[in-house]
């Protein structure tokens, strides 16, 4: 993985001291809540229901043992011994002073971390595909491109006060594991006729109230101009981007007001002004310097069987071990998504024990997933029960990836000033209701995902099965959104109807689902049946038994 | 109001002249652009330093053909949200080979002039209470940067080169 030279180092420490002064002058009053606020927020400081939170970056989700390390002394020393990880990959503490922030950032920076850009409107931490570097179906690594991004976006001059948050999310695979079509901009390792790899850009993706699918706006970027491709777009959305409305002011609202031909036209002329200017030209030499800290282990000659254990270990090994590159390994995911659990919360002595596993097993890095997991992406298949049954000693063998209970849900009321219901319980309540293993083995992959204002932290849009929380004259409702795919073939999901109470949401997310196992045929997912019969089937039974629908 | 140019609190030298409002005969005069196509020729024929301030939604390329006979292009910043000055006076700079002054006025941060400096700002309009020593600092707290922009500083990455 990538190491700071002295330079980054710098860079970092000079930011933490830069902050440290700022909090300073809030401290001493100096500045007031309303001056400290847009410093605060270009840092990953916010000021939530009950306490601050800062949010760290997880650049591309990638962390070392020594990393996770840190996160849970952080979590200990200044925190209530927990830490939450975003469906940005990035972790947060939801519990820090303010007076003790300065220390934090400095005591991450010795471990190579920083909270930079995890807030404000600017480009925001850049997230990858989970499984980069391992994947089966990977083309190329990603992360040597998202290490480029984030250092170029890095404090940039002329796009921090961006009309509003930009989000970037890169992949090297062709089955997109990283949501690229509902992010700002995305970038996509594909080969061209030629056989060069190069990059596919895609722009104006988003959720929040109203949800778009990118387009593609730079077919193939020859890989030394990708900067200047990225600028481009990041000129014209500065430039143009609305900031009259905050609800309009994403790329999104810009890229389907001027539509992909007209978009395109204005990024490639812009594109071809800073190209001539060759100032942001990659030299081959750097491009390889970074792909260097990227490269695979060495991986051993190893037969490619998959070791017999319990009945547990196979019916974990079956959702969360994926197919690695190399023949004798498997990518293992650790579910954050305990029945009953706060999905994707982690205490400190998980962090730190999960640390430990990646020692013992010659692990170097681990991976945050946007679905709130994380992954560790090169183990030897022989491994496998061992990881697995220390994973079961701390609690972290939940064996359900992409099942019905592995659940993405923002942190809503309990933590969220901008939520309008609480998200976790809800959340609770379903992997508690579909909780038997048999039955979620049964019902196959399925996506619920949570979210519970129209910013969309939880992805709802993209669910299979997408539920919002809306407040109704200050009562939680909930509406239930069917056929979301944050999956190379994205798709928006469509609201049933009138939403539910608190009471009843699990009832009708469990009647839906029923219907599906009715209606489906030999293979198919939930998805998969829903695309194919639409949504009346399941319109007429979520509201059999409804009885408090907030029409 | 008090103006910053070099580092260093000056004299302003130009008079901001309302639409509408007769132009004073000595000094340098500002104008908004509506004003300066209007009028293009009478006032760079009556004055030699002519400066023109645009409004956040004023792209300077409408400038473009005039650039070398202006002294100063005011970007204003109507809240110190909206970043699309830092857009237009690196456009200034790097596209459009602008060498005068380039002068911040409105709504900016004090935390916002390190950023500015990078894009080619050289001269601020600031508030009656505004602090020097604020300025020297914020251009000193971050000494690295990583992207080339229009100060002409080395990046990180020819720094590595060395």
């Amino acid at each position: 993985m990538y190491r700071y030279d002295e330079f980054d180092a710098r860079f970092v420490a000079e930011r933490v001291e830069q902050f440290r002064g700022q909090v300073a002058r809030r401290l001493s009053g100096e500045l007031t809540e309303d001056q400290f606020k847009p410093l605060r927020l270009m840092n990953g400081l916010y000021l939530q229901l009950h306490a601050y939170m800062l949010r760290v970056a997880v650049p591309y989700g990638t962390l070392s043992a020594r990393q996770l390390r840190m996160l849970a002394r952080i979590a200990r020393k200044y925190d209530r011994g927990y830490g939450h990880f975003t469906t940005r990959q990035n972790i947060q503490f939801n519990w820090p002073r303010l007076v003790d922030v300065p220390d934090i950032l400095a005591e991450l920076a010795t471990v190579e971390m920083h909270a930079i850009q995890t807030s404000g409107n600017c480009i925001r931490n850049v997230t990858a595909d989970h499984f980069a570097g391992a994947a089966a179906d990977e083309i190329e690594d990603p992360r040597p491109i998202a290490e480029i991004i984030r250092q170029w976006s890095s404090l940039h001059p002329e796009f921090s006060f961006l009309p509003r948050k930009f989000k970037i999310a890169v992949s090297g695979s062709p089955h997109d594991r990283a949501a690229l079509r509902f992010h700002d901009m995305a970038v996509q390792i594909v080969r061209n006729d030629a056989g060069e790899t190069g990059y596919r850009v895609l722009l104006g993706g988003g959720m929040g109230r109203t949800p778009y699918v990118g387009y593609v706006v730079g077919e193939f970027v020859a890989k030394p101009d990708i900067l200047a491709f990225l600028e481009a777009a990041m000129r014209v959305y500065n430039e143009q981007g609305r900031r009259d409305n905050l609800y309009k002011a994403r790329i999104k609202i810009l890229a389907n007001a001027l539509g992909p031909e007209e978009m395109r036209r204005q990024v490639m002329a812009e594109f071809e002004e800073i190209r001539r200017s060759g100032t942001l030209e990659i030299p081959a030499a750097e491009l390889a310097r970074i792909d260097a800290y990227f490269a695979p282990p060495e991986f051993e000659t190893l037969p490619d069987t998959m070791p017999e254990a319990s009945a547990a270990f196979a019916g974990w090994a079956k959702t969360n071990v994926s197919r690695h590159r190399a023949p004798g390994y498997a990518i293992a995911t650790i579910s954050l998504k305990p029945i009953g659990g706060v999905p994707g919360d982690a205490t400190a002595d998980q962090m730190d024990a999960v640390a430990d596993l990646m020692d013992a097993h010659g692990i170097a890095e681990i991976r945050v997933s946007h679905e709130q997991n994380l992954v560790l992406p090169h183990v030897r298949k022989r491994d496998l029960p061992a990881i697995h049954a220390r994973l079961g000693e701390i609690g972290l063998d939940t064996p359900n990836a992409g099942l019905v209970t592995d659940i993405i849900a923002c942190p809503g009321l309990d933590y969220c000033d901008l939520a309008n219901a609480r998200s976790i319980p809800i959340a609770q309540k379903i992997s508690r209701r579909f909780a038997d293993l048999g039955r979620q083995h049964d019902i196959g992959e399925l996506k619920i995902k949570i979210s519970v204002c129209i910013n969309a932290c939880g992805h709802h849009h993209a669910g299979h099965i997408g539920i919002l929380g809306v407040d109704k004259k200050g009562v939680e409702y909930y509406q239930l959104q069917l056929g979301g795919s944050g999956a190379e073939d994205a798709s928006i999901g469509e609201i049933l109807g009138p939403a539910f109470d608190k009471d009843e949401i699990a009832g009708a997310v469990e009647r839906v689902i029923g219907a599906y196992l009715d209606l489906r045929a030999p293979g198919e997912r939930f998805l998969d049946t829903y695309r194919r019969v639409g949504i009346v089937p399941f319109k007429n039974v979520a509201y059999r038994e409804q009885l408090h629908a907030a029409y | 109001m008090p103006l910053i140019r070099d580092g260093s609190f000056v004299e302003d030298d130009f008079y901001f002249v309302p639409d509408g409002k007769a132009f004073p005969e000595e000094k340098g005069v500002i104008v908004t652009l509506a004003r300066f196509q209007g009028e293009k020729d009478t006032l760079l024929a009556h004055h030699s330093r002519v400066g023109v301030r645009l409004a956040a939604n004023e792209n300077p390329q409408v400038l473009k053909s005039d650039l070398s006979r202006l002294a100063a292009v005011v970007l204003e910043f109507p809240k110190f949200r909206d970043g699309r000055p830092f857009s237009w006076a690196r456009m200034l700079r790097t596209r459009l080979g602008y060498r005068g002054e380039i002068r911040a006025a409105g709504d900016f941060l004090p935390d916002q002039i390190a950023f500015m400096v990078r894009v080619g700002f050289d001269a601020f309009e600031v508030r009656q209470d505004f602090a020097i020593a604020d300025f020297r600092r914020a251009l000193n707290e971050i000494t690295l940067a990583y992207q080339p922009a229009a100060d002409g500083r080395r990046t990180i990455r020819e720094l590595r080169a060395r």
